[in-house]
């Protein structure tokens, strides 16, 4: 007995000797509050709820793999991973599965998986690779291939079509670009090149793209059609209050008013049953993870980490603040799920890798030294 | 170009050795740009909350209220329309309730394709696509519209099972307007049809516009239409949850309707059915009338159409055929068709004359033939070649001399005349309870001066001439009758001067208290005839039946009648010899036959119009015949009353 206390008491060392306790309590905080609201989202469909914990169980396991491997792994990781990212995305171009218009998916037989999950490790993760070989001897065409690099896949998934995560994924190049030191005229002229170039990508859109943008300027142009989902979700939110009307008890989750309730709109749900007062709560657990996150990468030992572990950091604020932003009516609707709580096994998996980078690189922090 | 990355103001690149490069303020500037990251971060949580904090705490109000009423529908209850039926019971127009497929246009991503998919479940025809693509011109995209109605059980089955598949589209019971009869009284019942706009109109007129909430038909011609108040109901409210869908969850509170009123009608369905047997394929009208309470027992227009057809709204091609058919099936002939009596207004004229004291009863003329106006050359013949020789008024009514009436004409101002004919009810309306009546015309001076005002017409045109007085003394020029004047006119005679109001309506039957609401005949007025006078009149019309202008229709008949032959010219031939096989079909001159039986106490009175039928005694008199047998005897008629033969070139009116 007493053997087997020291057993399991080893076993738990082995576990969590590597695992970060603050980033780990907050997420795992964070993904009960989605488990719980999905339930709820879900009309109490134990399945789904069921579905997305085997998802946890599966985003652990290759959370705690990528936390426990060695750093030169990782950095080796990089380029296959990219490559390997950038085929698949190829592959679902020429023969992914539709759904709802969009090709997006890969069908692997067991289920469908979405490559554009993998870049936003992958790209990262390229970036701050080749930044870190190209550490010493930086140029001006180092940046020319770092924006082929991130552009490549930019344009692959939003051609898929999937805007929201094309420009995600882009952000993610953008800040490994910012983190690395990229001069502020330059990052000011990119941006003066953006607004000029709008009217130009505007034509571009797709047409359901252009109509969620006018109608984010004005959401009474179609009650009915584009703005539904926007004046919907803000009605969810608002008529929440303060308290909220209780779990289970969203008259918008459950007369069916919200679309896409378990997934981009899973925060409606929330809003509405728990008011502001969990939407506080949520806040609070996500600036709690991202702060860590921020300690971890401003404690990172090489550039290489330094770059993945703040992009990961920044990936993860910008995507629960544009869901956030989106389902609460400040930004248009761009397809970006609420992280660690919108249903959706891929997305969980990636973001549990991001922790387990996360957790490697802190681990790490000091057995690598510059 | 080289100054791309910047630390603390100084170049950093390529060029310089890495001996220079420090790790310790590589890492503080990196630090700092996470420190502006980190910024960034809690200005956008910040935003978050902020945003939280107006949605949920100052327009929490606001949204309170949107949410509440997208959850709580006030769904009205259409209410049973009332049911139609004749005399005796018999149904005439019901509602019963249906399955309809409904679309919600703004639900359905691509309809087209939603269609076609629906298509492999429920029968969808290609009018119903047109109908439901013409509905979705006509409507806002949020309702939801039928596309096909009367589903099968078995179709409500197959999509029920499928149901998830579409969104957007659903089964709904709605009531439908169903005309058993079809063609028969389809002009006294009409239809119903789409509220339009000008339907929207009249209801908030009556202030009636939440009544007719949910409601989607409203009475549109005949019936259907002027008693459309009784016949709608009052609409209950039931107050349901919703879900974003529109489906109702669950009913949180309910006030139930109250169906419409039923209608049974004075008509006899089983006499309408055998009069228009009896007419045929022949185009016509025929108003019946109780005499001795204005009930309408028949009201014929031929041909008919089937009301049914316009319930779901009709299609292109079946309106066209009905709209552009020379017969005008959607004409309402004994209500809208206005048509010279002819010598129908003779016993009206002696009546008048009677009255005046331009005539006696046995004062005769002698006819030669024909008439001329002193100091004119024009001959206004008369039927007979060589005249029925000395006639006096009973004769004058039995063989129809025009001769007679030309005469009468000529001595009486035809204001006079217009004045006593009036009142019989002729040149305006008789008040029958269904909209859309037209007043025909009575002339007289004044009547002259007001059509003929117009800036086209010159004062010779306003003038009164003789030659129209003797034009009308024969019931031809200007005159024009309705069926329905000339039914309720020799109504009247029947009925010894007494006139009614025709009604169709008999009596109205509230289905939610039982009670039964009778509509009291109206006596309207009473024409001012000597007993005396009208006796010599009423014989002479015997006599018409019996050895005059209408005997050959009524050999053999076991009761007695009366009744009076006109033929109405469309084809000025006066003067010149008119042959009927000469002529054009449509061009030919319509039939007329008034009557009443049996002659000593009435119980019904007619009258009888067959279109291009030639001469009254020939084509309306056996039609009246048939009625007549049917009515009093109960003997149905076998077929289309045969044409009584024409003995000779002279018998007729």
């Amino acid at each position: 007995m007493q053997n087997f206390l020291a057993l399991l008491g080893n076993l738990w060392e082995l576990l969590a000797r590597r695992v970060d306790n603050f980033l780990m309590a907050s997420a795992l905080a964070i993904v009960g509050v989605g488990l719980v609201t999905l339930f709820s989202a879900s009309d109490q469909n134990v399945a789904r709820v069921t579905s997305q914990a085997l998802s946890l169980g599966f985003a652990l396991v290759l959370m705690w793999i990528v936390a426990n491997v060695a750093p030169q792994q990782i950095v080796r990781a990089a380029v296959p991973l990219y490559a390997v990212s950038v085929l698949l995305l190829v592959a679902v171009a020429l023969g992914g599965t539709v759904v709802n218009g969009s090709r997006r998916w890969l069908n692997l037989g067991i289920g469908r998986f979405q490559p554009s999950e993998l870049m936003k490790i992958a790209l990262p993760l390229m970036l701050a690779w080749y930044f870190q070989k190209r550490e010493t001897r930086l140029r001006f065409v180092d940046f020319i291939v770092a924006a082929v690099l991130i552009a490549l896949p930019v344009w692959l998934i939003k051609r898929q079509p999937d805007l929201g995560t094309a420009l995600m994924i882009g952000a993610a190049g953008f800040y490994v670009l910012y983190l690395a030191g990229l001069s502020w005229k330059i990052m000011l002229g990119l941006a003066a090149v953006a607004g000029a170039a709008a009217p130009f990508v505007w034509q571009h859109l797709h047409d359901y793209q252009q109509e969620r943008i006018l109608t984010f300027i004005d959401p009474a142009r179609d009650p009915l059609g584009a703005g539904y989902h926007s004046s919907q979700a803000s009605i969810a939110l608002g008529s929440g209050g303060v308290i909220g009307k209780g779990w289970l008890n969203g008259t918008q989750t459950h007369l069916d008013f919200l679309p896409e309730r378990h997934t981009d709109f899973i925060f409606a749900v929330f809003g509405e049953e728990f008011g502001l007062i969990g939407n506080t709560v949520l806040l609070v657990l996500y600036l709690l993870l991202i702060g860590r996150a921020l300690v971890i990468t401003a404690n990172a030992s090489t550039l290489f980490t330094r770059l993945l572990a703040g992009a990961i950091t920044l990936m993860f604020f910008t995507y629960a603040f544009v869901n956030m932003a989106m389902v609460s009516g400040l930004l248009p609707i761009v397809g970006v799920p609420l992280p660690l709580v919108s249903y959706g096994g891929t997305a969980l998996v990636s973001l549990f890798i991001g922790l387990g980078i996360l957790m490697n690189v802190q681990a790490n922090r000091k057995l690598v030294k510059t | 170009m080289r100054r791309l990355f910047v630390k603390r103001g100084r170049p950093f690149s390529a060029l310089e050795s890495p001996e220079l490069k420090n790790p310790e303020r590589e890492l503080s500037h990196f630090r700092r740009r996470l420190m502006g990251a980190a910024a960034l971060i809690v200005l956008g949580f910040a935003g978050l909350v902020g945003r939280f904090v107006y949605l949920q705490v100052f327009q929490h109000q606001h949204y309170q209220t949107l949410a509440e009423s997208n959850r709580i529908a006030i769904v009205p209850i259409v209410p049973n329309r009332g049911v139609i039926t004749d005399r005796n019971g018999v149904i005439l127009a019901q509602s019963y309730s249906a399955y309809t497929l409904e679309v919600t246009p703004s639900r359905v991503k691509n309809l087209d394709e939603t269609i076609d998919e629906l298509a492999k479940l429920v029968d969808i025809q290609q009018r119903d696509r047109k109908r439901f693509r013409r509905l979705l011109e006509e409507t806002k995209n949020f309702e939801s519209l039928p596309l096909r109605t009367r589903l099968s059980n078995e179709e409500v089955a197959r999509f029920a099972v499928n149901r998830y598949r579409f969104p957007g589209v659903e089964i709904k019971a709605r009531l439908f307007r169903q005309y058993p009869f079809g063609e028969i009284a389809s002009h006294v019942i009409g239809y119903i049809g789409r509220i339009n706009d000008r339907d929207v109109e009249r209801i908030d007129e009556w202030d009636e516009t939440a009544n007719y909430k949910g409601s989607d038909y409203i009475g549109k011609v005949g019936l259907e239409l002027s008693y459309e108040r009784e016949l709608h109901g009052t609409t209950g409210v039931e107050e349901v949850e919703v879900d974003a869908g529109g489906r109702a969850v669950r009913t949180l509170s309910r006030t139930a309707p109250t169906s419409g009123n039923n209608l049974r009608l004075s008509l006899d369905i089983k006499l309408q059915q055998a009069i228009e047997a009896a007419f045929g394929e022949r185009r016509g009208a025929l108003v019946a009338i109780d005499p001795s309470n204005g009930e309408v027992l028949a009201f014929i227009s031929k041909p008919g159409f089937d009301p049914n057809l316009f319930v779901d709204g009709i299609d292109p091609a079946s309106w066209d055929a009905l709209n552009d058919s020379p017969d005008k099936p959607l004409l309402n002939r004994p209500l809208r068709g206005a048509y010279p009596p002819g010598s129908t207004i003779k016993p009206f004229l002696a009546l008048s004359a009677l009255a005046s004291g331009k005539r006696t009863a046995t004062q005769t003329i002698f006819d030669p033939g024909f008439f001329q106006i002193a100091g004119s050359a024009h001959r206004f013949r008369d039927d007979k070649v060589g005249g029925h020789g000395t006639v006096d008024m009973t004769k004058s009514i039995v063989v129809s001399c025009d001769t007679y009436y030309y005469m009468l004409a000529n001595d009486t101002d035809i204001d006079v005349t217009h004045d006593f004919l009036a009142q019989f009810g002729f040149g305006s309306k008789t008040g029958i309870d269904i909209e859309g009546e037209l007043s025909g015309v009575l002339p007289s001076r004044a009547w002259k001066r007001e059509r003929f005002a117009g800036k086209n017409y010159r004062d010779e045109h306003r003038k009164w001439y003789l030659g129209d007085s003797i034009s009308a003394g024969i019931g031809q020029g200007y005159n024009a009758f309705t069926p329905l004047q000339q039914a309720e006119a020799i109504a009247t005679i029947a009925n010894d001067g007494l006139a009614y109001r025709p009604h169709l309506v008999r009596s109205i039957e509230n289905v939610k208290t039982g009670a039964v609401r009778d509509i009291v005949p109206q006596a309207s007025h009473t024409v001012p005839v000597k007993p005396e006078h009208l006796a010599v009149v009423k014989n002479a019309l015997i006599g018409v039946a019996r050895e005059g202008t209408g005997a050959r229709a009524f050999v053999g008949s076991q009761y007695v009648s009366a009744g009076k032959t006109g033929t109405s010219q469309l084809f000025s031939l006066k003067g010149e010899k008119y042959s009927a096989s000469h002529v054009d079909e449509r061009l030919r001159d319509h039939a007329w036959y008034l009557a009443y039986a049996p002659a000593d106490h009435p119980r019904i009175a007619l009258a009888v119009l067959v279109e291009n039928g030639g001469f009254g005694a020939q084509a309306a008199a056996p039609i009246a015949r048939a009625v007549f047998d049917y009515y009093l005897l109960g003997r149905p008629p076998a077929a289309a009353a045969p044409e009584a033969p024409r003995a000779t070139d002279d018998e007729s009116d």
